[in-house]
């Protein structure tokens, strides 16, 4: 594989939960090496099921997703989990084990995954907590954590075993300000400083319009946009100008579809 | 009015099919959960740690109703054998209820509504807050690091709390009937020990509580990794661990009972 590839190709996937109707439908889309990706949409527009496509821990019904050159819905379980050993994945609320310390939480990968003697899994951990600036909270549980502080305990959680590729579900939901620039400012530092690339599913423009090389538009199962910040930024697509301007109504309607509403008023 | 009955018909079927592929479904988690024990005994710190909050926690309310239940057992009994001028045999007539019948179901019972329910709840929140997704993330499987480590522990735990049921019990009718009431302390636990036999009574109450211990343990962690990721969801699957594995229990009950006991 050259390092030309991309790190992770999505190619024409459809994927859907039983026998609904797909959440995703045919859409393609590539993460390259070294770069931080937003995938961007609505609620429940299907961005979530990706970044679950990519880690294996669903399969698509049609298509293939590709990763550091392995096709993920092929695998068997031990070669899945070998290929999650170079992924990680921050979840939207942290995840955090909530019968461990923070320490312990983010020591976990470490003892699960690898042999390393203890002395050197606690520097390690020290590590790993004093990049996201809370070595201090080491000894704390995660319900004594802010929201906040739990995401980033799981972010360094996330980075324990120095993934190459690393994946944020909803980072910045319910953040106050402070840990919003925090958070965004962590994921860029970290995926340059690991060398990794990231893809971040999120519904916060402007934060990740600061951070990120490229956007892919997620709208009902479909890529509907992409392009780098500053396209974006300029575009005058009306489903992309209605999600950076935040515009209640436009293309993506504010109304959940229904019958007519003087006539369900007047039956 | 046929659309009714016909309706009526299919919701009666749609039920049960549900419930067979339910079972179905049970089956193979109980599987892939053998398949990968071995987590549980190589690293047994995890076990042990199970054991604690499955059996050590439930001690105490094991302990009190064993006393409470034996202390009834033993008023009953004196109650009815005095009649027969047999009151000394009261101390076989409560160590056999409890070895034979009382100690594993009533233990099991109560496991199955103080640990049962636990279990359940605590794998049904760390799915719901998506714990065990991120562990499959980290490449561990939650089936060996949560769920097997669980499973053994309730197995282990089990036999052992019935065992202490029924010694407990047997404390608190001894209390009542030769402390209380004063029925003859030698004639007390001579024909006790006389009556209880190690294998027909001991042995076979130990094997129905392993029996239990599996059943409760299995439907506990089932229902909780297969609880909706909700709250309500995990509400439901704490409710239905203790319904089911009480019925399971009693049911159970009866057909080793039916297997063990008859003709003797």
């Amino acid at each position: 594989m050259s390092s030309a590839d991309p790190l992770v190709a999505i190619d024409d996937v459809t994927f859907a939960y039983g026998d609904a109707a797909p959440v995703l439908s045919g859409i393609s889309l590539t993460i390259p090496r070294g770069k931080l990706v937003a995938i961007m949409g609505g609620s429940g527009s299907g961005k979530t099921t990706l970044l679950r496509l990519i880690g294996g821990q669903v399969r698509p019904s049609r298509g293939e997703v590709r990763a550091f050159g392995q096709t993920v819905n092929r695998l068997r379980t031990r070669q899945l989990y070998a290929l999650r050993r170079k992924m990680g994945m921050l979840f939207q609320f942290g995840a955090l084990f909530t019968d461990l310390t923070a320490f312990d939480n983010v020591a976990f990968p470490m003892r699960e995954r690898t042999d390393l003697p203890e002395p050197v899994i606690r520097d390690l951990v020290m590590m790993k907590l004093h990049a996201v600036g809370l070595r201090g909270a080491a000894h704390l549980m995660p319900q004594q954590l802010s929201g906040g502080m739990q995401r980033r305990v799981a972010l360094a959680r996330t980075i324990a075993l120095d993934p190459q590729l690393i994946m944020y579900d909803e980072p910045f939901t319910g953040l106050d300000p402070i840990s919003l620039a925090v958070t965004g400012k962590l994921i860029r530092d970290l995926n340059d400083a690991l060398g990794a690339s990231s893809i971040v599913v999120t519904h916060d423009v402007h934060e990740s319009l600061a951070i990120v090389d490229y956007i892919y538009f997620v709208s009902e199962g479909r890529i509907v946009a992409h392009g780098t910040p500053d396209e974006v930024r300029r575009t005058e697509m009306p489903f992309v100008h209605q999600f950076v301007h935040a515009e209640a109504d436009g293309p993506v309607p504010f109304h959940y579809p229904a019958p007519d509403y003087r006539a369900a008023l007047l039956s | 009015m046929i659309a009714r009955v016909l309706s009526a018909l299919e919701a009666l079927g749609a039920r049960a099919t549900g419930m067979v592929t339910r079972l179905g479904l049970a089956g193979r988690f109980f599987w892939i959960m053998l398949r990968v024990s071995g987590t549980s005994f190589r690293r047994f710190h995890l076990t042990i740690r199970e054991i604690y909050f499955a059996g050590v926690l439930s001690l105490i309310i094991i302990a009190v109703s064993a006393l409470f239940v034996g202390m009834v057992l033993g008023l009953q009994g004196y109650d009815t054998l005095v009649r027969y001028g047999s009151a000394e045999a009261v101390g076989t007539l409560v160590a056999l209820s409890l070895t034979r019948e009382l100690g594993p179901v009533v233990a099991a019972l109560l496991f199955a509504s103080r640990a049962g329910s636990a279990i359940t709840a605590e794998i049904g929140l760390m799915k719901t807050t998506e714990q065990l997704s991120a562990m499959e993330m980290m490449a561990v499987d939650p089936m060996a690091r949560v769920v097997g480590p669980r499973f053994w522990g309730g197995v282990m735990s089990m036999p052992l709390l019935a065992a202490l049921f029924s010694a407990i019990g047997i404390f608190g009718g001894y209390l009542v009937t030769v402390q209380l009431i004063g029925v003859d302390e030698g004639a007390f636990w001579s024909q006790m020990k006389a009556s209880v036999d190690l294998h027909e009574d001991v042995l076979n109450g130990i094997i129905k509580s392993a029996v239990f211990g599996v059943a409760v343990t299995w439907i506990a962690v089932f229902e909780g990794y297969d609880a909706t990721p909700t709250a309500e969801g995990v509400s439901r699957a704490t409710t239905r661990t203790v319904v089911t594995s009480s019925l399971a229990i009693l049911a159970l009950d009866f057909v080793l009972t039916a297997f063990m006991f008859r003709g003797t």
